[in-house]
């Protein structure tokens, strides 16, 4: 464990009894229940469940798409959500302070690479010069420069969820949220995926929060959630020494 | 370069060939202002090219254009003996439909007398009429050339083009024509012999071919044409018609319905493209869904949404009305009427375009500011 990661003891996230439900009455589902979590930056932690467990619901509520019923959320410090139901701007919080990155990488297809990066600087307020400049940087930190000119229907599912993933770097996010991002990839290039992000936890001290059913990277993880019917019902402390150790390993892809 | 615009570079031939339907539409809809404009063109091009202060025409009518009207040949005598009158020409207008070398021609014919006001206004070929029967003077757009014959008349007696004009046409859009007043009166009112012969036997006077449909009347510098309009109407067979009036009276009853035809049809143009547009703007929208609720997903504000629709609505419709504007530039010299393209009614379509493709966009932006963000998280 001598390369265990530095993390920051800050949390970036913290939920408090936050619950979730849809219709009323005798139609009400609870998708959560009093959730609990705190999420430190430098922190990799893995989110699994069976369908219908609430886990979408909770990276929603997380990514500040959707409001809890109940409960309070601080996001890198700032109440988003509490028991009286004040919140932020959502639409900026997600744009300034979290990155998604999607099962499908979801980029869009009438942008090449450099444009989808450079777009979400632009909406945060960067000149098109300064976005396209740094998007190129993050395509090359993520070893994906040579596709800056490609289009999303011209790369390998690999290169494109790089580009996603450097979508979701481009304001320096402090939460990165991740929807089963190597469901579509074979083994190889999802642990590949998998180490980016790790590195990305580590060199942006940004916590990441990872939705995924896939057993063979649940090592991966500094913490493995599972929820069911909406609830925590299992926290397993991991630790990522192994899968570091192995990062350095691994192929340039 | 905006999101609106990096899908169209995208999707190239999809936005051009879309564009090119837009433009056909709107192409047409410019063409027929220019329709409208040219026959206003037209119509007034004729009594304009007459010069003349008053015309002379039979009381109780809009003749001659917008109405018959027959007066006796000695008017012009008449009214050339007035105070005021420097000049006076008999005149007759009518339609005439032959055949030169087979093909159809259709010319609106003026009898006139040379030295007197009417005829034909500068030539660009040939010469005026030089001899008292038998010579015609033709627009060019009727497709005839000089020394052609062109048979006229019950009998088909040939006439010698002697002369060309450019852009004469009538108010119909046919191309215009002049005789010696004497050959368009025969034209005009002679009967066939027989008929001569019926109405002589049964001791009645046959019709007379000495009547005119107007005097055209120049006046000396400072007269008033009021006082001669005026000294004219004492003749109640009689009415003086200023130009200015003249030219209204053509505009109101002769274009007039011509211009609620084509209002109509660019109304339902119009409303077509605005329909067209919308419908495409739409399914451009529902094709984008996931990348708009994507968008939304990562912070994009309502504003950049609907500007992207918006923007790619309003660069639909400018395109395809530069290339509606570019096609009808390339057919108008071919087309069989002038079409008379004027600045002010193509900023009028213009600022119509933009506006239906403002209203065009409102469903598509309806549906994308509908989307929620989430489900950008859907798989597939």
């Amino acid at each position: 464990m001598a390369d265990a990661p530095q993390t920051d003891p800050r949390p970036r996230v913290e939920l408090r009894g936050i619950s979730k439900h849809f219709g009323e009455g005798e139609r009400r589902v609870d998708a959560l229940a009093g959730i609990d979590l705190t999420v430190r930056a430098g922190e990799m932690i893995g989110l699994r469940g069976p369908s219908g467990s609430g886990k979408s619901t909770l990276l929603n509520v997380v990514g500040c798409v959707s409001e809890p019923s109940a409960g309070w959320m601080r996001l890198d410090g700032d109440v988003v959500y509490d028991a009286r139901w004040l919140r932020h701007d959502l639409r900026r919080l997600r744009l300034m302070k979290i990155g998604f990155i999607f099962q499908t990488h979801n980029l869009l297809p009438f942008l090449n690479a450099t444009e989808n990066v450079a777009e979400a600087m632009e909406l945060a307020g960067m000149s098109s010069r300064q976005a396209r400049t740094r998007a190129d940087g993050l395509l090359d930190y993520l070893e994906v420069g040579h596709r800056r000119h490609a289009y999303p229907g011209e790369m390998s599912g690999g290169e494109a969820q790089r580009v996603a993933i450097a979508r979701a770097l481009a304001n320096g996010p402090r939460i990165i949220l991740a929807d089963e991002p190597t469901a579509p990839l074979d083994s190889a290039r999802a642990h590949v995926v998998l180490d980016l992000l790790g590195r990305i936890a580590r060199d942006h001290e940004a916590a990441v929060l990872v939705v995924t059913h896939d057993e063979s990277i649940f090592q991966r993880f500094d913490r493995l959630i599972s929820l069911r019917d909406g609830r925590l019902v299992a926290t397993e402390e991991i630790g990522r020494a192994a899968g570091l150790a192995a990062e350095a390993s691994l192929p340039t892809p | 370069m905006n999101l609106a615009l990096r899908d169209v570079r995208r999707n190239k031939l999809r936005f051009v060939l879309t564009a090119l339907g837009v433009g056909m539409l709107l192409g047409t809809v410019i063409a027929m202002t220019g329709i409208y404009e040219g026959a206003l063109t037209d119509a007034l091009a004729l009594p304009r090219a007459e010069g003349a202060a008053l015309w002379v025409v039979q009381p109780r009518t809009f003749g001659p254009f917008a109405e018959p009207s027959r007066i006796p040949r000695d008017t012009r005598d008449l009214v050339r003996r007035m105070p005021g009158v420097a000049a006076a020409g008999a005149v007759t207008f009518q339609t005439v439909q032959t055949a030169v070398g087979g093909k159809p021609v259709r010319m609106f014919l003026e009898g006139y007398e040379p030295s007197r006001p009417g005829g034909p206004p500068d030539l660009a070929a040939g010469h005026g009429l030089t001899e008292s029967h038998y010579q015609i003077v033709v627009d060019a757009s009727s497709g005839l050339g000089l020394g052609e014959r062109v048979p006229l008349g019950p009998y088909r007696d040939p006439y010698t083009v002697v002369g060309l004009t450019h852009g004469m046409v009538s108010s119909s859009g046919d191309p215009m024509a002049w005789v010696n007043l004497l050959d368009a009166q025969a034209l005009q009112f002679a009967v066939p012999p027989p008929l001569q012969r019926r109405e002589l036997a049964a001791k009645r006077n046959p019709p007379t071919t000495a009547d005119i449909n107007a005097v055209l009347v120049r006046l000396e510098p400072g007269a008033s044409a009021g006082a001669v309009e005026q000294d004219i109407a004492r003749w109640k067979h009689l009415a003086a018609v200023p130009e200015a009036q003249e030219e209204g009276y053509l505009t109101l009853f002769v274009i007039q319905k011509m211009q609620q035809q084509l209002g109509m049809f660019m109304g339902i143009l119009i409303t077509v493209s605005a329909v067209i547009i919308a419908l495409i703007i739409y399914t451009l929208t529902m094709d984008k869904l996931r990348s708009i609720a994507t968008l939304k997903f990562i912070g994009a504000p309502d504003r950049t949404i609907v500007g992207l629709i918006v923007q790619q609505a309003l660069t639909l419709g400018v395109a395809g009305y530069a290339i509606g504007l570019a096609l009808v530039m390339l057919v108008k010299d071919r087309f069989p009427r002038r079409v008379q393209l004027e600045p002010r009614d193509l900023i009028v379509v213009f600022a119509i375009v933009i506006v239906v493709c403002l209203a065009g966009s409102v469903l598509g932006v309806r549906a994308a500011v509908k989307v929620d963000p989430a489900e950008a998280l859907a798989s597939g």
